[in-house]
């Protein structure tokens, strides 16, 4: 994994997450946070995780772009401290990403945006190929240099250049990739932490997501107070 | 190799409401019944008890209670010119597996049809004379009135333990119900749910617009329930899994809690999960059913002899299975000829969400599948299609089904999808927002239609069924016209922001949005069997020992959820079967 070291554009939670997961060892990340003492850095870097899906180069790109589409701020935890890139690594190994409930076979005609996607990939080889293209997008475009390596505003107008689909691509459409990407960087935000992310449930503390707490008959009709309780999840954790 | 399995006098394919219903109601009648089930045995216990069930990643994303599209799907396109491609993720409609199938993940709306919806054409020819009627449009009567249904709409109400406020009992109006009601015969089974915020914010808004709002019937039990046949219901504890869910709680309606408990226990039913239906078998003359031929777990084809094969299936699969069979004549849109496949209609549904500051607990992650408040000032009679400009109407409502952020956060017009301003925006909301929703009725026109594909295929190779659907000025003058009239009452609760537009002209049905699951037609009931594939009674006009039950047979489809509708039918071809059919087996009409 090559991480430039004194890159400003690599933001404190991803710096955190790849110090912990194999720079150093855990005890020294842990002592070495540049937020000692924060509760998603210091879960992130107790558990370190070995990506099994994602190549190297993948895991790099993967870690950077999750920082991009939920960064750690004000408002609450990022992707990265909460495990995302782990989600994603685990997810891409089940039989939903690999077309297990869409209907995969051919001929793979072109159609109207209004049909859904009409190719040939399974969710998990939509991202592979269209990381591929967009590191090889930006090899060409700066100086052979990955996204991970770009400065953050560099990144950001790139997600929105594939958002909007006017990235060229050659394998796949960058407006595809990118909305399953986003929606697969969601779901490991918000989704159980028994999948991955959503680390000690940060995402549902910080919406206010009760979880899966699934008994609201006593507040239903109550309107002057806010939810009270914290969130659960299906392990019976209380966040 | 064809193993053929002992004769038995009812094959049922499809283990959801109806099928459910005619097993109850035909062992009750002392025959002998198997019903084939494509997909998994499904009981409340272990498959939807919490708290596995409170999980969006597989509700939602891997859809363990829906139908998978790898095996079966369908193809669509817009119009008759275009080449069909498939549905391969699913969006704008899920039909279910399993047993119990789509009434395990219904929500529980529970509506019965209005009286003038019955002869819809009849109604607008009368009201607004015969050209009022677009050319290409195929409405027609529905060959039943509403007073033979009024005992099975009664009756189903109650196997569901439906949670709702009488608007009209014998004639007489009652407070608090919905005043344009067709009249029943006493009230629901059980009084209604307590109101979300929505709910109750609704009945502001519709009386601000001089509207009469009345709770969603749901079958969502309020209170402990023991229905007729003795099954149980516990109330429902708002847990916020209910569209797309199985019930934690026995409290949403379900085949699984409120028949199937019965059947279990009866020698004279069989069911058999696991067993995919290929297709009808008829006589040299193709006249008469022989059974059907199926696939069990291992993929063995078995033959089931029968004298009578009720299709239960979704409304979709029964089409499928009539057109693979060669049940009557598939339907040729550029003639107007052959009856299967005609007249396929769907649901105009729009949405509209309201954002609240802080201090407003709209509380999103609560939720009951059924319950809310609507109206029907804009349904039924209560529209003036003269002034309106389009024929069918539609109902606003507040429901609140329950919200998770995998299920996805509603934001304001203008938040980026990601990054700290997005991070903002769904925090803002989550807890302060709610929605309600415009659900419009869907006409029947001569190039909406269903079909097989000539090219792609099923998993066991068989034809996919092709979907020839797109919107029509009508429709997309209705959504227009209610989602007008729904925004007009959100402006009366002051929301901070509002978003949810109506469709725009000469916009196109897009199947990657989820809009209903309400698929109708293809196999309609009708008075003449040149325009119908089902009498009144939903048997095949062309081979009578087969039946065909559920949402197929709608003409058109109206303003409502057709559950309700959908069970009544059910009720009505099976007392039709009892009282007559077995006395006599043959064409009923």
């Amino acid at each position: 994994m090559s991480i430039p070291e004194d890159d400003s554009s690599i933001s404190p939670s991803r710096r955190r997450f790849f110090q912990s997961l194999s720079l150093i060892p855990v005890a020294a990340a842990v002592g070495s946070c540049d937020r000692a003492g924060n509760a998603p850095a210091a879960a992130a870097a107790e558990k370190s995780y070995d990506p099994r899906f994602f190549t190297p180069d993948e895991w790099t790109f993967v870690v950077a772009i999750c920082d991009r589409l939920i960064p750690a701020d004000e408002v609450g935890p990022g992707a990265v401290d909460l495990g995302v890139p782990e989600f994603l690594d685990r997810h891409m190994q089940t039989p939903y990403a690999s077309g297990a409930i869409w209907y995969m076979q051919g001929p793979f005609l072109e159609a109207a945006p209004e049909f859904g996607y009409q190719g040939r990939l399974p969710l998990r080889e939509i991202l592979r190929v269209g990381i591929a293209e967009m590191d090889s997008h930006c090899r060409k475009a700066f100086e052979g240099k990955a996204f991970a390596q770009l400065a953050a505003a560099e990144q950001e107008s790139l997600l929105e250049a594939a958002q909007a689909g006017s990235l060229q691509f050659e394998a796949i459409s960058s407006k595809l990739f990118f909305a399953y990407l986003l929606g697969e960087v969601r779901n490991g935000y918000f989704a159980d932490p028994a999948y991955g992310g959503n680390k000690g449930m940060g995402s549902w503390k910080m919406i206010g997501y009760p979880g899966a707490r699934a008994d609201y008959m006593d507040w239903v009709t109550v309107r002057d107070k806010p939810y009270p309780l914290p969130p659960v999840d299906l392990a019976g954790k209380r966040g | 190799m064809t193993t053929v399995k002992p004769r038995v006098d009812v094959v049922i394919v499809g283990m959801g409401w109806t099928g459910a219903i005619m097993a109850k109601q035909l062992t009750d009648a002392g025959l002998a019944v198997v019903a084939l089930e494509r997909g998994a045995d499904r009981d409340t216990q272990p498959d939807f008890a919490y708290p596995k069930v409170a999980d969006e990643l597989e509700g939602s994303v891997h859809r363990k209670f829906l139908q998978s599209l790898s095996q079966e799907t369908v193809t669509i396109r817009h119009n008759p010119a275009e080449v069909a491609v498939p549905y391969r993720q699913m969006g704008s409609f899920k039909p279910g597996t399993g047993v119990g199938g789509a009434g395990t993940h219904w929500s529980g709306c529970h509506f019965r049809a209005l009286p003038e919806d019955l002869k819809l054409r009849t109604t607008v020819e009368k009201r607004y004379g015969r050209r009022f009627i677009p050319e290409g449009m195929t409405i027609a009567d529905f060959p039943v009135s509403y007073e033979e249904l009024e005992p099975h709409f009664d009756h189903f109400e109650y196997v569901c333990g439906t949670s709702g406020k009488a608007g009209v009992i014998n004639g007489v109006i009652q407070e608090g119900g919905n005043p344009f009601e067709g009249s029943r015969k006493r009230d629901y089974a059980l009084p209604p749910n307590p109101n979300y915020l929505g709910a109750e914010k609704f009945y502001v808004g519709a009386h601000n617009m001089g509207w009469h709002p009345y709770p969603i019937p749901a079958s969502n039990a309020s209170r402990p329930y023991v229905n007729p046949y003795g099954c149980q219901m516990g109330p429902c504890n708002f847990c916020g899994f209910c569209s797309d869910y199985g019930c934690i709680n026995y409290s949403k309606a379900s085949p699984n809690i409120c028949i199937i408990p019965v059947l279990r226990q009866r020698r004279a039913f069989e069911l058999r999960a696991n067993a995919h239906v290929q297709k009808i078998n008829l006589d040299a003359a193709g006249k008469h059913a022989t059974g059907v031929t199926y696939l069990d777990a291992q993929g063995r084809e078995i033959e089931q002899p029968a004298d009578l094969v009720l299709l239960c299936a979704f409304s979709l699969y029964n089409v499928h299975l009539m057109l693979l069979s060669g049940i009557g004549t598939a339907y040729d849109p550029k003639t107007g000829l052959g009856t299967v496949g005609r007249n396929y209609s769907y649901q105009n549904l729009n949405r509209v969400t309201l954002f609240f500051d802080k201090s407003v607990q709209a509380n999103a992650f609560i939720g009951n599948g059924g319950a809310g408040t609507t109206m029907d000032d804009l349904n039924g009679n209560q529209l003036d299609a003269a002034k309106s400009g389009f024929v069918g109407g539609g109902i606003i409502w507040a429901r609140q089904p329950g919200a998770g952020p995998v299920r996805g956060i509603s934001v304001p017009r203008g938040t980026p999808n990601w990054g700290t301003k997005w991070k903002q925006a769904i925090t803002d909301s989550f807890r302060h927002s709610f929605y309600f929703e415009v659900q419009g009725a869907c006409m029947s026109y001569r190039q909406n239609y269903l079909s097989l594909d000539p090219t792609y295929k099923d998993g066991f190779g068989r034809p996919l069924l092709r979907m020839t659907f797109d919107w029509n000025e009508n429709e997309i003058k209705a959504s227009q016209f209610l989602v007008s009239k729904a925004q007009e009452m959100s402006r009366t609760l002051n929301p901070l922001a509002m978003v949810g537009d109506a469709k725009k002209d000469g916009s196109h049905y897009d199947v990657t949005q989820y809009q209903s699951t309400h698929t109708c037609g293809g196999a309609i009931m009708g008075a003449d069997p040149t325009s119908s594939a089902l009498n009144r009674y939903l048997q095949s006009w062309d081979v009578s020992n087969v039946f065909a039950i559920g949402a197929n047979a709608f003409p058109q489809n109206n303003g409502y959820n057709p559950t309700g509708m959908v069970g009544a039918l059910a009720y009505w071809s099976a007392k039709a079967i009892r009282e007559n059919y077995l006395k006599n087996p043959g064409p009923l009409v």
